[in-house]
């Protein structure tokens, strides 16, 4: 065979170039498959398993596998959906997302996928965490109660900005999310409102201070089209509800 | 305060409890302390209240409250949102908003009075009106005047759909909307949005009139009951704008005596915690505000539609005024002390409610471009708004990060606490007091304590079908000696089950 390689997503046949993930290719073609700890501009990290796909009929994660020549993708089946749907309700069970009560509500990554699979409840009993809200740095906010570990402001703050501010501590079920400071707060690091980690995170955790809902409800990100036509949080201008400060 | 709050020997009555009250919003609980001889001794209006939401709300953003805070009631949301809002404005230094901003909040608060005031009226609280105590429960409920009156009944949700209508606009949903932000609004309106809110208008103000016509027509055919019905005698505290209007929105705090005289006037809401004091009683989840000067025997009062209607010198809406000023009349233009008179004053405020949308609907601030100010951030802020209900209070301190230290609140409802078990205790005295308990006595407590429009646990609407149980319980053996069960269906049986 000649010409550029190709697998088939869903019945329809994806192009990409040696070196290229699933997920790149795919989105590449414009074609979405859901994801939240995957962003484009940096390595991919596998943990969330929200791109669960079936190539050549097994599990693998879009964001992780490379992409192969003659490959059959399935991504969006009712099997899938389904285990995609479970991780989004283990997600939400697992830390405190108050919807109603979140300023990010209507622009939450972690929000518009779940309506994309199709989550509409939670389903397992909540383990209503209790962690504090760290507002320490005179213009951001961290509120624990809204991560989900996607490391994206760790890899941001190290790979790009060359800050280092957050790591992950603990294990299992045990890890969370932290600050790297003696004092665990982040108004004792350099961290900034310009920093690439504070563009990065897929839900309510990292936030401006005192900007509240001004975003008026039926203009806001994903109001009016879903996650797969509008695109990530992180890839979008602040000016659109994004979190991109160009 | 009457005698008869604690009885001398209690230890020798009998309970009698009505639980949960039918048509009042959540949940509530009535004990009748009887003696041998069913005479009531003590009259007790228990309430959970949801006090949940300082403690929940401590540790988080400043700026989150005013959405967060809509959670704490389903019926009257915006309120909470807007005395949050109002509070929040004093944590960032602003005194003033731009015009824009406070039109398109009072829209909101106008919306959400006329939404409020439709619902109680026409779903829990018409029944009072439109039928005799001797007609069967199965009736007295809104199914009943549906079928009866269905004029009314359509008009009551179509005035109800409008309110919800301008929160809609204004705040984004119709539910836990997020139009305010601090220092102002998040959205003006558009021209579209306006003519559309425009189109009904004045078929609402009609059907506003028409009400007060009915009202005047249930007070003229027994203007003795209307007059005496679990009738007390209290103080009334509001909000008034500087030249004495009504105002819902905002204003100082004026509190009245019982003989329409001034206690205090325009007294700046910030000092509230200076003239207001909460005692607490051992038997009540709920405290007992009262004005501080005259100590908690005197100094309760009463907040609400009839408190705000007292209190104000006028309204500033000429077809509401008018109606107003018939209603002052009714005693010579002191203050009306019927409790069934808060149903009146509802109405007469749901009317000025139209009024005043059609003037902020004409002005053309509305559609102004400047939504939001900002000034100094302090660490204290305090709300204050004439909910629905009454006087709401939201008090707030921060950290200096921006995070809830404190939050006190006083809901409307526990404004009138004090007031509503005087007027149960004023209906066990005259109604129920030597004879044996019947469900239309038992229902005209109800009717007492609905007059308030309590929000108890501010969740469910109950429309009239809710199960009431009656214990007749000797106190001192503890052995159930009648039983009276209210089924969902609204039939009524007797029941010997050991407890
Ligand atoms: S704070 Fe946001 S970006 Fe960082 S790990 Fe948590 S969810 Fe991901
Ligand atoms: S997006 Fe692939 S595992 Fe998270």
């Amino acid at each position: 065979m000649s010409g550029e390689p190709s697998f088939t997503l869903d019945g329809q046949q994806i192009p990409f170039q040696e070196g290229q993930t699933v997920m790149q290719a795919a989105l590449e073609a414009g074609v979405y498959i859901p994801h939240l700890c995957f962003n484009p501009e940096f390595t991919p990290h596998g943990s969330c398993r929200v791109c669960l796909v079936k190539v050549n009929n097994r599990m693998q994660a879009a964001c992780t596998t490379p992409a192969a020549g003659g490959q059959t993708v399935q991504s969006e089946t009712e099997e899938l959906r389904e285990i995609r749907r479970g991780i989004l309700q283990m997600l939400f069970v697992e830390g405190n997302h108050v919807c109603p009560a979140c300023e990010k509500s209507g622009a939450c990554q972690l929000q518009a996928v779940a309506y994309y699979v199709g989550m509409l409840a939670p389903h397992f009993k909540h383990f209503y965490p209790r962690r504090p809200v760290d507002a320490s740095h005179p213009d951001a906010v961290i509120d624990f109660n809204r991560c989900i570990m996607c490391e994206l402001c760790v890899r941001a703050s190290r790979d790009v900005d060359g800050k280092n501010i957050f790591a992950v501590e603990g294990r299992g079920i045990q890890a969370h999310l932290v600050v790297n400071t003696p004092s665990g707060q982040l108004g004792a690091t350099g961290f900034s409102l310009h920093d690439k980690a504070a563009q990065v995170c897929p839900t309510g955790s990292i936030l401006t201070k005192h900007r509240g809902y001004d975003i008026p409800i039926g203009q806001r990100l994903y109001d009016r089209k879903p996650i797969n036509v509008v695109g990530d949080v992180a890839q979008l201008p602040d000016s659109q509800g994004g979190r991109r400060h160009d | 305060m009457s005698e008869l709050e604690t009885a001398a020997h209690p230890e020798q009555l009998c309970r009698v409890a009505i639980d949960p009250l039918s048509r009042v919003e959540g949940h509530g609980k009535v004990t009748l302390l009887a003696d041998r001889n069913h005479h009531i001794r003590q009259a007790r209006l228990h309430i959970v209240e949801f006090r949940g939401f300082e403690k929940f709300i401590q540790g988080r953003p400043y700026w989150e409250v005013p959405v967060a805070v809509q959670r704490l009631c389903g019926i009257c949301p915006v309120s909470h949102n807007l005395a949050a809002a109002k509070a929040v404005d004093q944590l960032i230094g602003v005194e003033q908003l731009p015009p824009a901003a406070e039109k398109i909040r009072r829209l909101m608060h106008y919306g959400q009075t006329l939404q409020s005031h439709a619902v109680h009226f026409f779903h829990l609280a018409s029944p009072d009106f439109l039928f005799d105590f001797d007609n069967p429960v199965a009736q007295r409920n809104i199914g009943g005047v549906m079928a009866d009156y269905p004029d009314i009944a359509r008009q009551g949700v179509r005035l109800r759909k409008y309110g919800q209508e301008v929160i809609r606009i204004t705040a984004g949903k119709r539910v836990h909307g997020t139009g305010t932000v601090p220092g102002g609004v998040n959205k003006a309106l558009t021209l579209r949005e306006r003519n559309y809110l425009l189109t009904d208008l004045e078929l609402m103000t009609q059907w506003g009139r028409n009400i007060l016509k009915l009202m005047k027509k249930a007070y003229e055919a027994s203007p003795g009951y209307f007059t005496r019905f679990a009738a007390i005698q209290s103080n009334y505290l509001s909000l008034v704008r500087a030249d004495g209007a009504l105002d819902l929105y905002h204003g100082g705090l004026r509190v009245k005596n019982d003989q329409g005289d001034l206690l205090f006037d325009h007294l700046d809401y910030r000092r509230y915690s200076q003239v207001i004091r909460e005692q607490v009683k051992s038997w009540s989840y709920m405290k007992f505000p009262f004005i501080n000067s005259l100590g908690p025997e005197k100094g309760w009062y009463r907040v609400g539609p009839l408190a705000r209607i007292n209190n104000c010198d006028f309204i500033p809406t000429p077809v509401a005024e008018e109606e107003r000023r018939e209603f002052m009349a009714l005693n010579n233009g002191q203050p009306i002390h019927a409790t069934l008179a808060y149903h009146w004053a509802r109405m007469i405020e749901l009317l000025y409610a139209t009024e005043a949308i059609r003037e902020l609907l004409l002005d053309p601030d509305i559609f102004g471009d400047e939504l939001v100010t900002r000034g100094e951030m302090t660490r204290e802020g305090i709300g204050v708004i004439e909910a629905p209900r009454g006087t709401l209070f939201h008090h707030y301190r921060i950290d200096e990060d921006g995070l809830i230290e404190k939050a006190n609140l006083i809901v409307s409802t526990t404004n009138n606490n004090q007031a509503m078990n005087e007027s149960i205790r004023q209906v066990a005295e005259n109604y129920l007091d030597g004879k044996e308990l019947t469900e239309p006595l038992l229902n005209q407590i109800e009717v007492a304590v609905r007059a308030y429009d309590p929000c108890l646990s501010c969740a469910t609407h109950a429309l009239g079908q809710m199960p009431l149980i009656v214990e007749l319980v000797e106190e001192e053996s503890g052995a159930m000696m009648d039983c009276l069960v209210r089924d969902a269906d609204g039939k009524v049986r007797e029941s010997f089950v050991e407890f």
